[in-house]
């Protein structure tokens, strides 16, 4: 159904790029001018045999009308489009028929754009490790100053003719001793840069382990069951060896800590219990509440969280999304959710619940939320922030804030008579970039979408 | 960490000169500029401030050694030579805070100061240029340039 938007632009570009009228297509797919004309303009919805029919008539297969990609490529595009400066600015308004009439081209640009910005983020940390790594900078200092003493030394030796027995004594003696040093560092470096190639993967290493779960559906089963057994960390690490995804030595270590956490979520909430208790609470019709779960299973909120973002496929149950940022808001960990866009680098909607939580430690926030979409999507949103680690006076003090998002399908809902459900959703969006809610209060830069 | 002469061999003893001086006489070939003139060259590489040390006495200059940034100011105020030549690395403190300090002496003000570095990155430059460098060289460099600048610097 949310598909019904792109077809009638997608057909309308289609003929335009067959230089067919409005009653040419008609008269082939069998239907009245008026009615096609409604259809272009997403006015009606298109029959799957009226689809055929027109598909038909354009000499395409269905399939290019209704292919999927849609959605995911549109807000690729429109991602691409905040990172171009290109003047004219690429044709926003237009971005529908574009990947509607050139969908190759259209998911090649976006597949660039990947590239484009993996690649700058491995020259950024390139250029910080050469700038701030002090094994580096040290190796070169080292370099540097024996070259310089070789050099000048060498250059007294071969220019000056009268030199002294003694001082030519001295002079080999430096520059042998300089020569091994040079040796010693240039080994040194060579070592460094061998191990530190291994980290020039094209992703972050958040991003390896993310797409290293997403290949798992973020469900690792050989976490479920049984008690804990000893050599149990070196079998848990065992599982991030020779993984294509987790490429550098921080992936697997990210994917070692997220091993180690999601085992203790799977043990508080084992599969057989919590999964009838899901069941039983969503057909029960009195909605999704976490808070009862989580007092049932006797675990805090943000561990349930986690173990239903990580929960094989329920029957009856949608999916969740989660994701959880530290006390400075940046984002450190993204288990996606569709229809729900998070943004990929940078900051994220500063409406989302994820952060006035952070801002009321301890104190959960539900909401339902409005995505800056089209078509617009709604979601169950629960959040709360705790502190990381075991209790203590001693600063730094660590925070973590987790939203759940759950789409809010009826039901998803809790009972209408629950304060905090009152109608009215709260919009929300991705990153202040790529949102078309102009007059938000929370943006921090003008949209490129507004204009 | 001081060295007025350094290294086993004292610049003019291998020439069997009698009258040891800081002046390094007994090295300074004939088109020698120096004069007798004090360089003190802030380097904490031995091996490097050796080689300086003998190509500008050669030249005719007096040079000292220093290789500790912590107490360079001090060794300065004291030597109040015609010429520092400045590592920015040093240990202790660093070159680029040393020079500041000196720039704000009114007896230090307008002694030139030829900054040394490994890096030669533009930021760097900039920053000894900020700081009251006269001249800035990069690591590794040439006697001969080296030998052109400080009698540039001096006004030899």
């Amino acid at each position: 159904m949310p598909r019904t938007t792109l077809y009638g632009t997608r057909i309308r570009a289609m003929r335009l790029a067959r230089d067919l009228s409005q009653a040419d297509l008609a008269r082939g797919a069998g239907v009245s001018p008026s009615y096609l004309n409604l259809i272009e303009h997403n006015r009606r919805r298109v029959p799957g045999p009226l689809l055929a029919a027109i598909a038909g008539a354009l000499g395409i297969a269905p399939e290019i009308l209704t292919e999927d990609g849609g959605d995911s490529l549109l807000e690729a595009l429109r991602a691409t489009a905040a990172m171009t400066s290109a003047d004219p600015p690429p044709e926003l308004d237009r971005v529908e028929e574009f990947a509607g009439r050139f969908p190759g081209w259209a998911a090649h640009l976006a597949a660039l754009q990947t590239r484009a910005e993996a690649q700058e983020r491995i020259i950024e940390r390139l250029s910080d490790r050469m700038a701030h790594d002090p094994n580096l900078s040290e190796a070169l200092h080292e370099i540097v100053s024996a070259v310089t003493a070789v050099q000048s030394t060498a250059a007294i030796l071969a220019e000056t003719d009268d030199l002294e027995r003694v001082w030519l004594d001295r002079f080999h003696h430096n520059i042998h001793s300089d020569s091994v040093r040079l040796a010693t560092a240039a080994e040194a470096l060579v070592a460094y840069l061998d191990v530190a190639a291994e980290e020039t993967g094209l992703a972050a290493p958040q991003e390896e382990l993310e797409s290293w779960l997403a290949r798992q559906a973020f469900h690792v089963a050989a976490l479920e069951g049984g008690e804990k057994a000893p050599g149990e960390t070196a079998a848990l690490a065992g599982l991030t060896e020779d993984q294509p995804e987790l490429a550098s030595h921080a992936a697997r270590a990210l994917a070692r800590g997220w091993l180690e956490r999601a085992q203790d979520d799977a043990r508080a909430l084992p599969l057989e219990r919590l999964v009838p208790a899901l069941s039983a609470m969503v057909a029960s019709g009195a909605g999704f509440r976490p808070e009862d779960l989580a007092r049932q299973f006797e675990v805090a909120l943000p561990r349930l969280f986690r173990r239903l973002a990580s929960l094989p496929p329920v029957p009856g149950v949608p999916r969740f999304g989660l994701v959880v940022c530290d006390g400075s808001g940046t984002l450190t960990f993204r288990r996606p959710v569709e229809g729900f866009a998070l943004p990929r680098f940078g900051g994220a909607c500063p409406v989302w619940p994820l952060f006035p939580a952070l801002m009321q430690p301890g104190r959960p926030i539900r909401a339902v939320l409005e995505t800056a979409s089209r078509p617009v999507h709604r979601f169950l949103a629960h959040a709360v922030a705790e502190p990381v680690g075991a209790a203590r006076f001693d600063p730094p003090l660590a925070w973590e804030a987790s939203m759940l998002l759950t789409p809010a399908t009826p039901q998803m809902l809790p009972a209408a008579d629950d304060a905090s459900m009152r109608p009215g959703a709260l919009p929300v969006g991705s990153s202040c970039r790529v949102c078309f809610r102009a007059d938000c209060v929370a943006r921090r830069e003008p949209s490129i979408l507004a204009s | 960490m001081d060295q007025e002469s350094g290294g086993p061999p004292d610049v003019s003893r291998p020439a069997g000169n009698g009258a040891v001086t800081e002046s390094g006489a007994a090295v300074s070939g004939p088109r020698g500029q120096g004069g007798g003139r004090a360089v003190l060259v802030i380097e904490d590489e031995p091996n490097i401030s050796e080689a300086i040390r003998f190509i500008l006495r050669r030249d005719g200059w007096m040079v000292m050694t220093h290789a500790d940034g912590h107490d360079a100011l001090d060794k300065i105020e004291a030597v109040r030579p015609a010429l520092v030549i400045l590592d920015v690395m040093l240990p202790g403190r660093s070159g680029f805070e040393i020079l500041r300090a000196m720039r704000e002496l009114a007896a230090l003000r307008l002694v030139p100061v030829l900054m040394l570095t490994a890096k030669g990155q533009s930021a760097d430059r900039d920053l000894a240029m900020q700081a009251g460098a006269s001249l800035f060289m990069a690591k590794p460099f040439s006697n001969t340039e080296l030998l052109a600048s400080v009698r540039q610097l001096v006004g030899a």
